[in-house]
């Protein structure tokens, strides 16, 4: 079942305002131009989308929380700052596609009652940006954004904004902050975004994803969209295959299929014997071959005692040494990105890469596995957003699975992949 | 997410007791009603939240993860546990790995007797430190301001100094700068404290939980002055030193020690222990006359008080426009000076460059304002008389030592405070009345003032010599008298950032007032940033009372009523805003940018 790659795919479709116009763009903008915001919303909430982001939401409800919270104005916010390492989903959409997530926007914001709209992209996205100015220029033309959108009352328009290469404003509470002229860090929640957001006043905030769902969910209706996938996690979803794989690349399929699928019928296979799969980006724990036949939806994941994430499937092979990519791969990329403002991220990232990598180069101890472990409890239970609950995750995981090699670098100095180096 | 329905009051269970809160009280505030102190770093009651240390955090009944209960509102029906093994784990390690990143010299350190982060970790009964020391503790430290010592080694990233200099004073002198573990607290361009808009309060040193900010101390160039027998060395003890001191040495906050003061100076071995309050009355009567003055000749208005060094520097980088509106009478520390150093020093048939000045202040902005360029008024009065040459020019005031600093120096002496018999200042630059003691409250300068300028125009005895409007904790005071038919009104502004409040009327010329006191510190100098740590809101309130303990106990409670000042002016400076007040008493402000 493809929805969000359906134009992408079609013969000569080039993201132009005037080809996702012949395949019935903006029909579903007009349509909602004409309905009453409660019957979008329910029309929404129908469908059983949740957020494509990570923290699966449902978005229809995120929707009648801001649509019915009283401060005005509102805004809608898209978080296109996508920087979860092996995901690239939003930018194949953003520069493939981009009328469909304005065209969602739009909708949204005729839904919550504003006029005020805000993408909020990743500063080394270079080309989304240029695809997505592109895109916004055309469609203000045609006044398909603007003011009193297609003559009706309703106006809307966006204003693209560049993030400056911080992974955590990937963070919504961080991203309002960014986006607000202030350094990038999360906000204390409650109160969420959706009641004190932007400026301090309601705000949706939808990854490019959810989003580019919203124009076809409009078209098509709820119930159409609910039958896809299964109860809890409708719709399609995109993946990201990376690493150890034939043929990496986006793939959308529904939630149904099983991460065994996802690599073989879709990634071609994989290149070696993989020994682990991150299956939800670098912030998810990693799953053994025994527990590929899981299907890739948010309860079967988690129930494995993972995460989907924003579905960034990173495939290993046992010719990569897991000690090594847990130093120099997930702690350096974590302590580099900690924003700095709580204790057990901002110190624990640090303190966790240097042990690691202490591991790595023959100077850890026995004592160090547990005191990681330990970090990585109290980092997901203390940490004020989600870049430092989820750090140390996968790298916990590596630990209880590959406990043998991560002792026998530390008791024989001794690495089995051949890269880890030891200091003499 | 839940849109709890309007209720004024939230009911909750907490280690198994119920508790009823105001709605949107915290469960950190819930809990201390059932009097369970969380253990907490980033929190201070007088500060916005902040939620980044987590050492306070709880568990919440069908929560996944804990929550910092500082953050967190407390809700109907909510489950809270503050103390189980998963919560001490996480508290030890947040401490612990605030530990790793700590230097470990607490003998030497200024924060020793009073550092949260020691404290923690001794309360949460951390023995071992798990990880191995990384950092190099390399960070450059500040050294740049003459009142302010800011070492980011020692700094736990907790943004107390950063908020209370942003939201309390309103000047945002540092802020964070870089991501991660190379987060550091900087002032603009790194351009130093000195050279900021900094305005030396020291409000930062009273929150920082750490050694990481600090008065830049002066204890042994007084030692030093001391045991020089060449020197003459006198002491000024300002009014809110008394009212504090008592707590550096285990007395309970409220403490009225003005006696056991006295006593402790002079065994600390100077030659005279003086009080500011003698030069806090001579204030009074300059600065009576100078509204006076400017009333009937049409001058600026209104006029405002120039006590308080820290709000100058602060009007200085704020509003360089509008430094016509401060009055131009020196402080009482700087009036103390060059009296000493010349009136007192004729007296004694000295020279005066053998008299040494050393006061106690309430206040860490005092060490800035003794070495401005323009406080050397002695040397100009002696410059010709003399023939001294320029290179010789001395300070008026030639050290300033925190209440901290002076309670360190009689503890190095093995002085027994607490059990000292009451002495007294002595003569004459001791004498004082209870209107040089208010100065030590926010309001008491304006209520010591309204005193005097009350008698001298009309010529009538003042029977209600209590100003209870401009008294209290309040951040703006204001009130109104009438003399001789003229309505004055006056207000009492103290914190800076009410300061700025005031200061912005005046700028758009709507401030409805004559006169205004503005004091920098929230609650005037009694909760100065050279006092005791801790300095809460509940501890000054407990200093205010002894303050004006001490003015209803004073024989005397006018300021033109003591008979130390009326010989000053006959003897020697003749009458008010006359020339030798002009040339020692008063003085000029300077235009500064902000950085």
């Amino acid at each position: 079942m493809i929805i969000l790659l359906e134009n992408i795919k079609r013969k000569g479709y080039n993201g132009s305002l005037a080809s996702y116009k012949k395949y019935g763009g903006y029909e579903a903008l007009g349509k909602a131009l004409g309905m009453e915001s409660s019957l979008i919303i329910s029309e929404l909430k129908k469908s059983g989308l949740r957020g494509r982001g990570g923290a699966a939401f449902p978005t229809g409800i995120k929707w009648e929380f801001a649509a019915d919270a009283a401060d005005n104005p509102k805004y809608v916010v898209c978080n296109a700052d996508e920087g979860e390492p092996g995901t690239f989903k939003d930018k194949l959409l953003m520069e493939k596609d981009p009328h469909s997530l304005i065209e969602g926007m739009a909708i949204c914001g005729k839904a919550i009652g504003t006029k005020h709209g805000f993408i909020y992209i990743r500063g080394e996205y270079f080309d989304a940006f240029r695809s997505l100015q592109k895109a916004l220029d055309e469609t203000r033309k045609q006044n398909l954004i603007g003011k009193n959108i297609m003559g009706s009352d309703f106006s809307f328009d966006i204003t693209l904004y560049r993030g400056a290469g911080a992974y955590v404003c990937g963070e919504e509470t961080a991203l309002l902050d960014s986006l607000e002229g202030k350094k990038g860090q999360s906000r204390v929640k409650p109160p969420f975004p959706t009641f004190e957001g932007l400026r301090n006043k309601p705000t949706v905030l939808n990854n490019v994803e959810t989003l580019s769902n919203i124009a076809q969910i409009i078209s098509k209706g709820g119930s159409w969209f609910s039958k896809i996938g299964n109860k809890t996690a409708t719709g399609t979803k995109l993946f990201c295959l990376s690493g150890d794989i034939k043929k990496p690349g986006v793939y959308e399929a529904d939630m149904n299929v099983t991460l065994n699928e996802l690599i073989n019928d879709y990634g071609g296979g994989a290149v070696g014997t993989l020994s682990a799969v991150f299956p939800g980006g670098l912030a998810s724990s990693l799953l053994t071959p025994d527990k590929f036949d899981i299907k890739m939806n948010y309860e079967s994941v988690m129930k494995a005692g993972s995460m989907l994430g924003s579905g960034a499937v990173i495939a290993i092979n046992s010719t990569r040494c897991p000690v090594d990519l847990a130093a120099n791969r997930m702690a350096e990329f974590f302590d580099h990105e900690s924003c700095g403002k709580c204790t057990p991220c901002r110190e624990g990232t640090k303190r966790a890469k240097e042990i690691l990598q202490g591991i790595a180069s023959g100077t850890g101890s026995v004592e160090d596995l547990s005191t990681i472990r330990d970090l990585a409890d109290v980092l997901f239970d203390t940490s004020r957003c989600g870049l430092g609950q989820t750090a140390l995750n996968a790298i916990r995981s590596s630990i209880d699975i590959f406990e043998d090699i991560y002792l026998e670098h530390i008791t024989k100095r001794r690495c089995r992949a051949g890269i880890c180096k030891f200091k003499k | 997410m839940r849109l709890s329905k309007k209720k004024n009051t939230v009911s909750l269970t907490i280690d198994s007791r119920k508790v009823t809160v105001p709605a949107g009280t915290t469960v950190f505030n819930a809990a201390k009603k059932l009097h369970i102190n969380i253990p907490h770093l980033c929190y201070n009651e007088i500060l916005s939240i902040y939620g980044a240390c987590r050492v306070c955090c709880v568990e919440i009944k069908g929560h996944a993860k804990l929550e910092t209960s500082c953050s967190l509102p407390a809700e109907e029906g909510m489950i809270v546990t503050t103390n189980n093994a998963r919560i001490r784990k996480a508290r030890r390690m947040i401490t612990e790995l605030l530990l790793a990143n700590h230097p470990e010299d607490c003998f030497t350190c200024d924060k020793n007797q009073n550092c949260e982060l020691r404290q923690l970790s001794y309360d949460l009964g951390i023995k071992e430190l798990r990880f191995k020391k990384a950092r190099k503790y390399d960070y450059a430290i500040d050294l740049s301001s003459p009142a302010i010592i800011r070492d980011p080694n020692k700094c736990i990233q907790c943004s107390r100094c950063i908020r209370v200099c942003a939201d309390v004073q309103g000047v945002g002198a540092i802020e964070f700068i870089n991501r991660g573990a190379r987060t550091q607290v900087l002032t603009a361009f790194n351009k130093g404290l000195n050279n900021v808009e900094c305005t030396n309060c020291g409000q930062c040193v009273l929150v920082c939980p750490t050694g990481a900010l600090r008065e830049k101390t002066e204890t042994e160039k007084v030692w030093d002055a001391i045991s020089d027998p060449d020197k003459f060395v006198v002491v000024q003890a300002a009014p809110a030193v008394r009212v504090a001191i008592g707590e550096e040495f285990g007395m309970p906050a409220g403490s009225l020690v003005t006696g056991k003061m006295a006593a402790a100076l002079r065994r600390l071995n100077f030659d005279k222990v003086f009080d500011t309050q003698f030069t806090a009355d001579l204030t009074i009567i300059e600065e009576a006359n100078e509204l006076l003055h400017r009333v009937k000749t049409g001058g600026k208005l209104p006029m405002v008080t120039s006590c308080s060094p820290g709000w100058i520097k602060f009007d200085e980088h704020f509003f360089p426009g509008l430094l016509g509106h401060l009055s131009t009478c020196k402080s009482p520390q700087q009036m103390f000076g060059p009296i000493a150093k010349t009136y007192y020093a004729e007296k004694l048939k000295m020279d005066p460059r053998k008299i040494c000045v050393v006061s106690v202040m309430p206040c860490t902005a005092k060490k800035f304002e003794a070495q401005r360029p323009e406080m050397t008024s002695a040397f100009d009065y002696w410059k010709k008389k003399m023939r001294l040459n320029e290179k010789d020019r001395f300070f008026d005031v030639d050290a300033v030592l925190t209440t901290r600093e002076a309670a360190r120096m009689m503890k190095e002496a093995g002085i027994d405070f607490v059990n000292l018999p009451n002495e007294e200042f002595d003569k004459p630059l001791g004498i004082s009345t209870g209107a040089g003691t208010i100065f030590g409250a926010s309001g008491g300068v304006m209520e010591a003032a309204l005193r005097t300028a009350y008698e001298v125009v009309t010529g009538k005895t003042l029977k209600q010599l209590d100003f209870k409007a401009v008294r209290g904790m309040k951040g703006i005071k204001e009130t109104e008298v009438t003399l001789n038919g003229l309505t004055v009104k006056v207000a009492a502004a103290s914190g800076l950032a009410n300061a700025k409040k005031i200061m912005k009327d005046v700028k758009a010329g709507k401030s409805p007032y004559h006169f205004i006191e503005i004091m920098c510190c929230p609650g005037g100098c009694l909760g100065g940033g050279g006092q005791p740590i801790p300095t809460t809101p509940e501890i000054k309130k407990k200093r205010a009372a002894a303050v004006y303990r001490e003015d209803r106990n004073m024989p005397i409670r006018k300021s033109h009523e003591n008979p130390a000042i009326k010989t000053l002016y006959s003897e020697f400076l003749k009458k008010p805003l006359g020339n030798k007040s002009h040339a020692l008493l008063h003085t000029r402000y300077t235009e500064r940018q902000r950085y």
